[in-house]
């Protein structure tokens, strides 16, 4: 059989709380080790111990790091999913499984492959605490792996060391425990498979990181010194990366006391009140959060809004209300964020794609919004949030100055005949401010949300609430010109395809596998809300434009017709909502579909 | 209220403070609350205490939520930066503009209906964060602009001005305060200056969180026979417990006060608060006696005022935190950014 190499998705059932994740993420990084593109998805149930869980790995010589349907490889280590676990196999795959008793007679399949191997059975002589044997579960299947895929032996024992540092105890048994997999896969299976891994160079520089640590990373470096938050998934671990790298970073070498604050606020509106707070009094802050948060910060956003008060969130998007399918990945929160709250309000949204783009979208919401004076919603999601996401490294120009847009000091206003918190002095919608605290008679003004002229004085006047709200729109349109401009190849083709955030991952992948069928497409990944005229230029440069995004309604489609104020049969929606990530498939099969039904031109018919 | 315009010359004689500025440069602008409210008084009490104290009129953050009691933050302190923020939610605004500037006095007023009902939580949380400010509940028991609905503060059987009862418990804000961990409680009432006043400079002077609960009657629709919070029903079933009086440090007097039956307490900033104790056997620093005798005397109907509670050695959120002594929002890129070079070790960890 020929072997092929670098190019499989590998799936490990498991139950949550069983210890897993590290045997899994040591599995995954062993093949980024060896040079070989890899993503990582995990899928978790809201639980703590007891509930299904998986872990897939794809890995992709070509470096597709979408979500590919089907598993070629399943390590089917939960009981209570084996059934549906052993279905989900593509013909000609490989099931893994612990043999310690036989595999129930109707789970057969003839077009798998059945590797099984008697792994309680091997860790009871060996191991005395039966905590451990189910614990050394997991890294007994890594060593059997390693065997059956050619994964570089020192590579992963050289990570258990690193991983156990300073527990040294815990060194050896697990090391035992991997050879014991591995020994007996040499001895009784036949190593390697076909379907196997080479060690490649593909990766560069490149690091292997989850999008929340590097949002919380790149709020450090974007210099936030409040962050307030409350725990939600997939959120919390930007406000504990935040944590994390303040401890290390920020602390004064002196006193060993924090240049930060972080408090874990009582629910999403205390959070967003502080961050709004500390930003009126010139503290650069932001918040992490999810869907439910979003909705209970409407109100401060809001007033953020209409008070021009800076203010970052970062949104890491699941799926609907409540609990369970919440721990899936959605794109669902586009309209709730860019309209958020009563009143005319809209919002600054960026689209980060990469680890690397949140830490770099960290400080660029923090200048935008100081710069505007207005909320920045990051949008970000459990796929890119939670999972390792192979990226670009991180870097910083330390020439680079913050933006910490127009604010007025002492000397300042010391020459300022008469301050006026909301005169568009510049012509470009955006007002200065002041800190409370800054001079002794002069800038000092109340804050409110409407309901005041251009000096801040309160009024009802009908007249300057309008003249307020054309202001805010020309800030609008200033926003256009500061935010992240799409990236947008174009020219070659009659149609487009238009994406952001995640869907980027599988989108070459599709594009590759629509030219196969001859369908070619220009393509504009968008970044940030408001559109700029290169995203209005695409639409309006192309027949139709596929929008491709995960929710239901069509959300960013929606929000395209309403701001641009194009037809909306030029924009074609492709929609996959169903808690995974989108997959290529996903996004070929529909666009191709719709090339059929409507009889487009392909480039092959052209040629032919 | 009025609309005629406050003169802005004052009269030359008025009494100079250390700083060299009249009470006049502590005001803000014309109130619009109904003539009479309890509210514009405790707006006088604070343009008095912070005049006194001789602080500088800019060096305030003075945040509120929504309400009537809300919006008395431009009533006082014109020369300082005021938030009318959304309603209930004026405790977190403040722990953020404190956590920003630790150097500010910050000032919080709410109102019954703004912490004890839609901001009860938040109440709650900035007293158990101890966040370093002055927070002020203006309560009267009723709902003023949207024109006299019970509040959560309301006592049971209370009428309202059309003579039906409140069926429903009473948020107690201050026993609340004492329990969850402020550091200063007082009560006093917004007819009383004499008693208001000094609560009010001892507590901007206070480091942690100081809360004054002061009843402050409704004219509009809570000053009526039915009304446990009007100005007669406070004035005749009010006790005070502990009056206390704040001198600063550099003239601190102890003449007025009889020996024997003042205490003196040392403020961080060196300064020393005397307080007087009234009722016997009454020690403000045990917490859970403080909190039984406010209890025992509120189900006998009374009110009990004065200084509650004084934990002896307070703290403020920045302690908790341990956050640098140089406010948060004058910090540099130096100071804040690690730069490229602490990127190496970082990106080595993700390989």
């Amino acid at each position: 059989m020929a072997v092929k190499y670098n190019d499989f998705v590998i799936r490990f059932a498991n139950v949550n709380g069983s210890g897993s994740a590290s045997a899994n993420g040591m599995f995954a990084k062993a093949l980024f080790r060896m040079g070989i593109p890899v993503a990582t998805r995990n899928i978790f149930p809201s639980n703590i111990q007891g509930l299904p869980t998986w872990f897939e790995v794809r890995v992709s010589e070509k470096g597709y790091l979408g979500r590919r349907e089907g598993v070629d490889i399943m390590v089917a280590m939960n009981a209570e999913t084996f059934a549906e676990d052993v279905a989900s196999i593509r013909p000609g795959g490989y099931l893994f499984f612990d043999n310690t008793k036989p595999l129930p007679k109707e789970l057969h399949r003839s077009d798998i492959v059945e590797i099984g191997v008697p792994i309680s059975q091997l860790l009871l002589p060996e191991f005395a605490d039966p905590k451990q044997r189910s614990l050394f579960k997991n890294i007994t299947y890594l060593g059997v792996l390693t065997a059956l895929l050619n994964i570089e032996f020192d590579v992963i024992t050289g990570m258990v060391s690193k991983q156990y540092k300073g527990k040294e105890d815990l060194i050896e048994p697990n090391i035992r425990a991997m050879e014991l997999g591995r020994r007996y896969a040499y001895d009784y299976l036949q190593c390697p498979l076909p379907m196997q891994v080479k060690r490649m160079n593909a990766l560069g520089d490149k690091i292997m990181v989850d999008g929340n640590t590097a949002a919380g990373l790149g709020a450090v470096y974007g210099g936030a010194t409040v962050c307030a938050w409350y725990p939600i998934t997939p959120s919390t671990s930007v406000a504990e990366a935040f944590e994390r790298y303040t401890a290390q970073m920020r602390k004064d070498k002196a006193t060993g006391r924090s240049r930060y604050a972080i408090v874990q606020a009582e629910d999403e509106l205390a959070a967003i009140g502080i961050v709004i707070g500390a930003a009126w009094n010139g503290a650069r802050s932001f918040t992490a959060t999810s869907g439910p948060g979003i909705s209970l910060m409407g109100e401060f956003l809001g007033l953020a809004y209409f008070a021009e008060i800076p203010a970052v969130v970062w949104d890491i998007q699941r799926s609907g209300p409540s609990t369970g399918m919440p721990t899936r990945t959605q794109q669902s929160d586009v309209m709730a964020a860019a309209y958020s709250s009563h009143g005319d309000t809209k919002h600054i949204v960026l689209f980060p794609s990469t680890p690397r783009e949140c830490f770099d979208f960290a400080t660029e919401a923090l200048d935008l919004a100081d710069r505007l004076q207005t909320p920045v919603l990051v949008l970000s999601d459990l796929e890119l949030g939670m999972n390792d996401n192979l990226s670009e490294p991180f870097e910083w120009d330390d020439s680079r100055v913050y933006d910490r847009g127009k604010v007025l000091n002492g000397e300042q206003l010391e020459k300022i005949q008469r301050f006026g918190r909301y005169l568009d002095v510049d012509g470009d919608g955006i007002g200065y401010r002041t800190l409370p605290g800054t001079h002794p008679t002069k800038g000092a003004f109340f804050t409110r949300g409407t309901s005041r002229d251009e000096y801040a004085a309160y009024t009802e006047s009908p007249d300057a609430y309008e003249r307020n709200m054309q202001r805010l729109l020309k800030k609008w349109d200033t926003a256009k010109t500061l935010v992240p401009k799409a990236e947008v190849t174009t020219g070659a083709h009659r149609n487009g395809v238009l994406y952001f955030g995640t869907t980027a991952l599988p989108m070459q992948e599709a594009l590759d596998h629509l030219a196969i069928e001859g369908i070619g497409l220009d393509t504009c990944r968008v970044r940030a809300f408001p559109f700029g005229p290169e995203v209005e230029a695409f639409i309006r440069g192309h027949d139709k434009v596929f929008v491709v995004e995960q929710n239901r309604d069509g959300q960013m489609r929606q929000l395209l017709v309403n701001e641009i104020g194009v037809d909306p049969v030029r924009l074609v929606p492709v929609l996959y909502y169903a808690g995974l990530s989108i997959s290529a498939d996903q996004i070929r099969s529909q666009i191709s579909a719709h090339f059929g039904t409507h009889k487009m031109s392909r480039l092959t018919e052209v040629k032919s | 209220m009025t609309f005629v315009a406050k003169p802005k010359v004052h009269h030359p004689r008025l009494p100079l403070n250390e700083i060299g500025l009249t009470r006049r440069d502590y005001e803000g602008s014309v109130s619009t609350l109904c003539a009479g409210c309890g509210h514009d008084s405790v707006s006088a009490a604070i343009v008095q205490a912070c005049a006194e104290l001789s602080l500088p009129p800019h060096r305030f953050a003075k945040v509120s939520g929504i309400g009537c009691s809300s919006k008395t933050p431009s009533y006082f302190l014109g020369k300082s930066h005021g938030f009318n923020s959304v309603h209930g939610r004026m405790p977190s605004i403040a722990t953020g503009a404190n956590l920003a500037n630790r150097e500010l006095f910050t000032i919080g007023i709410s109102g019954d209906g703004d912490s004890a009902s839609i901001g009860l939580g938040q109440f709650a949380h900035i007293v158990r964060r101890r966040i370093n400010m002055c927070y002020i509940v203006d309560n009267n028991g009723t709902y003023g602009l949207t024109k006299g609905q019970f509040s959560a503060t309301n006592d049971k059987g209370s009428t309202s001005k059309r003579g039906a009862p409140n069926l429903y418990e009473p948020i107690d804000l201050v026993s609340l305060a004492i329990q969850i961990g402020a550091s200063f409680v007082a009560r006093s009432f917004s007819g009383d200056k004499k008693q208001l006043v000094p609560l009010i400079k001892a507590a901007l002077m206070h480091k942690g969180m100081a809360f004054i609960d002061v009843i402050s009657p409704c004219v509009a629709f809570n000053n009526h026979n039915g009304s446990t919070k009007s100005y007669d029903y406070v004035r005749q079933h009010r006790e005070s417990v502990v009056a206390a009086d704040y001198v600063p440090h550099a003239e601190e007097m102890t003449a007025d006060y009889e020996p024997g039956t003042t205490e003196r307490v040392n403020m961080p900033d060196g300064s020393v608060l005397h307080l007087r104790k009234l009722a016997q056997d009454y020690d403000p620093h045990d917490r859970v006696a403080a909190l039984h005798y406010v209890q025992s005397h509120q189900a006998e109907g009374e009110v009990v005022t004065g200084l509650l509670y004084l934990d002896p050695e307070p703290m403020d959120c920045h302690d908790i935190l341990g956050t640098v002594d140089t406010p948060l929002n004058q910090l540099t890129e130096a100071d804040l950014c690690p730069g490229n070079g602490a990127l190496a070790a970082v990106n080595a960890s993700f390989r």
